[in-house]
């Protein structure tokens, strides 16, 4: 039989797996180069954002320094520690990037981060973000509210929340070589929290394109609940019917909550949360409900058991 | 040979490096404080610094015996008290860090945690434990309490050390590396006590029987 014989390949015909790899990075490499040739350039990290109004979204608190903000970050992705994301995120790439949003929609789309980034009018909003681990700071955020997306794709009658997927790549996310939480991370909002004005999309801080330890290319940042809640590096959005399962949920059912709103009267497994520590500050200070959101959010959780709803 | 039976002038040069080495984690705060490099949140890494060492200090002097034993260096106990000090020492920095920096003296919040927060629970009588245990380390104290009962009092050591790699494993959000880390060498060195301890009520046991029979 021929054709059989014809299978048979010589061992000096296959090319080494090393050699392999190499070409294909330097293929990967020229078509980079070329691409960046012919695009305009893309905004990196550190490069200032521009054409940004002020919001009247802001808080009176003075603002955490950006090195505090840059360097004491929780993004398990690139390690457990506070400041592994700023040693380990340095060569993350954030393009290409693209965000797919599907689901409960009409209509489904794959955006492109750059098209994103022209979809709405940046704005620069002073949250505070206050941790579940009872510290918190003041950030000069940058985006949109992430309603503007939503509007965009026009949701179903179906969708009731809203998940995010950030993105998994261990080659580039070294903390995901550990199995410390289940990857990709995932979080999730109810609808109406996930319109409402306050959730922003977030694409930079401090006048600058977000650094690579605060979730760039796109964050998500709800600033009334618990930080683990804004989801970072996102690479898809999702219109669901049912709650969704978020990553910590999973890892900890009894210590994290779907709300997770900031609430000094409900205490986490294993700490009070009715003060906090605010970066640089020497005492303690009481922690507000909502994390101070409350005029502008309590009326979402009308009538709800947040003791049980946590 | 000088390792198993060195002069009492080698001695004390062994003593004086240990107890020096054992100083550099308090200088090396000490230092990163005076340069502002603790980072965004100093008190938080006093504190696991502090706890760091206090259990590292702990098994280090839980591991004089294994080595005394295993390698035949019976002076290794005339560093134990240097050791044990020590673990006591980084312990008290830990717990003023909580009382002083951390709270700032807010009993109220100290008792609610002391009740409600289990790591707490656990790691602040680990710690009041340790607390007869330096007192009652002078020789002279040893001369009072007689050898047996010393002995028997210092056995407390294994619960401050229980309690200790407990505390630092409750207190942990999600990555368990260090807290294992920790439990896995206690368990070899409680391990190795247990199993020497046995051992010798089998060879008791033996001798009796064989002292018995005619």
């Amino acid at each position: 039989m021929k054709a059989k014989k014809n299978l048979v390949i010589r061992s000096s015909e296959i090319t080494p797996k090393e050699l392999f790899h190499a070409r294909r990075k330097f293929m990967q490499l020229a078509g980079g180069v070329t691409l960046a040739a012919l695009l305009p350039r893309a905004v990196w990290a550190g490069d200032k954002l521009t054409e940004v109004k002020k919001s009247a979204y802001t808080v009176p608190d003075e603002l955490t320094p950006y090195k505090d903000v840059t360097h004491y970050n929780n993004f398990y992705e690139f390690g457990t520690g506070k400041e592994d994301p700023a040693a380990n995120a340095t060569h993350f790439k954030t393009r290409p990037w693209t965000i797919t949003v599907e689901g409960e929609v009409k209509k489904p789309k794959v955006f492109d981060i750059d098209e994103l980034l022209k979809m709405a009018p940046l704005e620069e909003r002073i949250y505070r973000l206050r941790c579940v681990e009872a510290w918190s700071m003041v950030i000069p955020w940058i985006g949109f509210p992430l309603a503007e997306l939503i509007k965009q794709v026009e949701p179903t009658g179906n969708a009731k929340y809203i998940e995010f997927i950030s993105l998994h790549d261990p080659e580039q996310m070294p903390g995901q070589l550990s199995s410390v939480l289940e990857w990709p991370y995932h979080e999730g909002l109810r609808m109406d929290e996930a319109m409402h004005p306050l959730t922003f999309l977030t694409v930079g801080l401090y006048g600058e394109v977000l650094p690579n330890q605060n979730g760039a290319p796109i964050r998500v940042v709800v600033p009334w609940k618990y930080g683990f809640k804004s989801a970072k590096s996102i690479v898809r959005i999702r219109f669901v019917e049912k709650q969704p399962v978020t990553s910590w949920m999973q890892a900890g059912p009894g210590e994290y909550g779907f709300y997770s709103n900031v609430n000094p009267e409900v205490d986490h497994a294993r700490w009070s949360q009715a003060k906090e520590r605010r970066i640089g500050d020497f005492f303690k200070r009481k922690t507000l409900m909502f994390n101070g959101y409350a005029d502008e959010v309590s009326q979402l959780y009308a009538g709800m058991d947040l003791q049980k709803n946590f | 040979m000088i390792l198993k039976n060195p002069n009492n002038k080698t001695l004390a040069l062994v003593k004086a490096i240990v107890f020096l080495l054992a100083l550099i984690p308090l200088a090396k705060l000490g230092l990163h404080a005076y340069q502002e490099e603790l980072g965004a949140n100093p008190i938080e890494k006093i504190t696991r610094t502090t706890g760091y060492w206090t259990l590292t200090f702990l098994l280090i002097t839980l591991s004089v015996t294994p080595f005394r034993r295993l390698l035949g260096w019976s002076w290794l106990v005339r560093l134990r008290r240097t050791l044990g000090l020590f673990a006591f020492f980084y312990g008290s920095l830990h717990f003023l860090t909580y009382l002083v920096l951390d709270q700032f003296f807010d009993w109220d919040s100290i008792v609610k945690d002391i009740v409600k927060r289990p790591y707490i629970t656990v790691g602040f009588p680990a710690f009041l434990l340790m607390i007869p245990l330096a007192v009652t380390s002078t020789d002279a104290m040893i001369r009072r309490l007689g050898g047996k009962c010393w002995r028997w009092l210092h056995r407390l050591v294994y619960l401050t050390a229980v309690g200790g790699v407990v505390h630092n494993w409750w207190l942990v959000k999600k990555d368990l590396t260090n807290p294992i880390t920790f439990a896995v060498l206690l368990g070899f060195l409680l391990g190795f006590r247990l199993f020497s301890w046995l051992w010798s009520l089998r060879k008791q046991r033996i001798s009796a029987h064989t002292a018995i029979s005619p």
